[in-house]
């Protein structure tokens, strides 16, 4: 029942934002919105980016209230909510407040793909694949999800990154 | 093979057990009180807070040396003792998971003066603590999902008992209020200078409130209990709209509860109902679209306030004791309709043969959430 787990997308070392920025150009989107997102969740939208850029994988997701998110991270929001913290002695910023929670990556990919599904966001100490499909076996036999993109997605507060992205589907 | 849920541990500012609670809320005393003090906020605040003095002296008296614990922490490892007390579970055992449910846990280390260990900030070490003090065989779960986070862990624990994976779960719902939190809220204008009105034509805002809320579910029938509750069936969907607004639309609300329902009837709405004006009115359409407008719903949120990830949880079972009690709780600050929808908002407390609830959730990132509890004979 369990298949198509493709690993797309393992990224670790090189400054963030120069990193980023690269590979926002080469997937040629045009969707100004990248630019106001933490850190966190640029690096989920971009693994999602590549993961749905696929044309298999995409052709499957029909239709999208049957597709889940299920990701994890380790940080949670934490650099984001370092950067919040930053300001709040001055002036407390909304920009930067909305993005001090772990599961905002998963609500940008869901707008950014229509995806209506069932969603979640855990953290786990080290990145740990079986207790992510075990969660996603027991969703998808539920019966109302057809596929489910999960993985980790992780972005901490010394700027370490880390995404691994994949399909899991009936 | 169905999944119960025992009665829940309830650590608020209401009281340091579910009776407790359960018995100011029918005497409609609530948690809120204005805060003046400039430790959290530069204005003055009507927040639920959980009373220090007592936290210390309680936990001493029932867990042990709180020193080197954190106010966070201390939550936590409160809440699941006094839960164990009255629980023939045991949660050390193999087929028992942990499941934490929570927003920010420690953040409020970032504005300490003293100095602390970084990976405290982290919600892992947090479960990692908890999973150590009862020395639990698993490795714990960890969910942060916003404010929909305490219904999604009663949903996850359902379905991880369920498949077979465990026989029980020991579900911990619980946030701190810290002066990063608040300064946020306030940063998006989203708080009332009053005591909260769900549903009403003046609400202008939620107020924030700290609970730290535990449960056991399991498959294991109480033995003795007339009754049980069934934890039937949940879901959560996101609305793909907006990452701080809610869907006009209540889509993704919309569509967790046709899921959890899947065609049930049921008696009874726990509302997430911050008293902002969009998620209520967000909230009443959702409710709406399915077909539910004639059903009893409240917010406790002018009792406890907004607990963010013990809110979930907390009202959950809240809900269930009031269900056990045929009883419906009115909505404390409620007096004038005030969203789009005719849906119906419980004014009064009142006896009602309650068998079946639905307990809804919403949070940033778009996230929805429901769950739906039931009498068994």
């Amino acid at each position: 029942m369990l298949g198509d787990g493709d690993e797309l997308f393992s990224l670790a070392g090189e400054e963030f934002a120069v990193f980023a920025k690269a590979v926002y150009k080469s997937l040629e989107i045009d969707y100004p919105k990248f630019y106001k997102m933490s850190n966190m969740c640029k690096l989920g939208f971009l693994a999602s980016e590549y993961l749905l850029k696929d044309v298999n994988i995409k052709e499957k997701l029909v239709d999208r209230s049957r597709v889940a998110i299920v990701l994890a991270c380790k940080a949670s929001s934490l650099q984001a909510d370092i950067e919040y913290s930053k300001t709040m002695g001055e002036i407390p910023s909304p920009a930067l407040f909305v993005y001090t929670l772990a599961n905002i990556v998963t609500g940008e990919i869901a707008i950014r793909h229509g995806i209506k599904g069932e969603e979640l966001m855990l953290v786990q100490q080290e990145y740990d694949k079986e207790q992510l499909s075990d969660y996603v076996s027991t969703l998808i036999d539920e019966g109302n999800t057809d596929f489910c993109i999960t993985g980790m997605v992780d972005y901490d507060e010394n700027h370490h990154y880390f995404a691994d992205v994949c399909l899991l589907g009936r | 093979m169905s999944v119960y849920i025992e009665s829940g541990n309830i650590i608020s500012p209401l009281g340091f057990s579910t009776e407790e609670n359960y018995a100011n809320i029918l005497s409609g005393r609530s948690g809120l009180r204005l805060h003046t003090d400039s430790r959290l906020s530069d204005v003055p605040l009507q927040l639920a807070l959980i009373d220090d003095a007592l936290l210390e002296s309680t936990f001493a008296a029932v867990v042990g040396d709180g020193s080197g614990f954190t106010r966070f922490e201390k939550f936590c490892l409160l809440t699941v003792t006094s839960l164990l007390k009255n629980s023939s579970i045991n949660i050390s055992s193999p087929d028992t998971v942990i499941i934490l449910s929570t927003t920010k846990g420690n953040i409020e280390l970032l504005e300490s003066r003293e100095s602390y260990d970084p990976r405290r900030l982290h919600l892992w070490h947090s479960a990692a603590l908890i999973a150590k003090h009862f020395s639990a065989y698993n490795k714990p779960l960890i969910i942060s999902n916003a404010c929909v986070s305490g219904v999604a862990a009663l949903v996850v624990a359902r379905r991880l008992i369920e498949s077979g994976k465990y026989n029980n779960a020991v579900v911990v719902g619980a946030d701190i209020i810290s002066r990063f939190i608040v300064s946020g809220f306030q940063s998006f204008m989203s708080l009332s200078p009053e005591p909260c009105k769900p549903f009403d034509a003046k609400r202008d805002g939620l107020n924030l409130g700290e609970a730290a809320v535990s449960a056991v579910l399991t498959r294991t029938k109480l033995a003795g209990a007339e009754q049980q509750i069934e934890v039937v069936r949940g879901a959560m969907h996101n609305d793909a709209n907006h990452i701080s607004g809610p869907s006009r639309t209540g889509e993704g609300l919309f569509h967790a509860i046709k899921d959890a329902l899947a065609g049930d009837k049921v008696d009874f709405i726990s509302a997430h109902g911050t008293a902002t004006a969009y998620n209520d009115n967000m909230e009443a359409v959702a409710i709406s679209r399915a077909g539910l407008n004639k059903v009893p719903v409240n917010s406790v949120k002018g009792f406890f306030g907004h607990t963010l990830g013990a809110a979930g949880l907390l009202e959950a079972i809240i809900a269930l004791e009031a269900m056990k009690d045929n009883r419906l709780i009115g909505t404390r600050g409620y007096s004038e309709h005030g969203v789009s929808e005719a849906i119906n908002v419980i004014k009064d407390t009142g006896r009602h043969e309650v068998n079946s609830l639905l307990k809804l959730a919403s949070g940033f990132g778009g996230s929805n959430a429901a769950v739906l509890l039931r009498k068994t004979r």
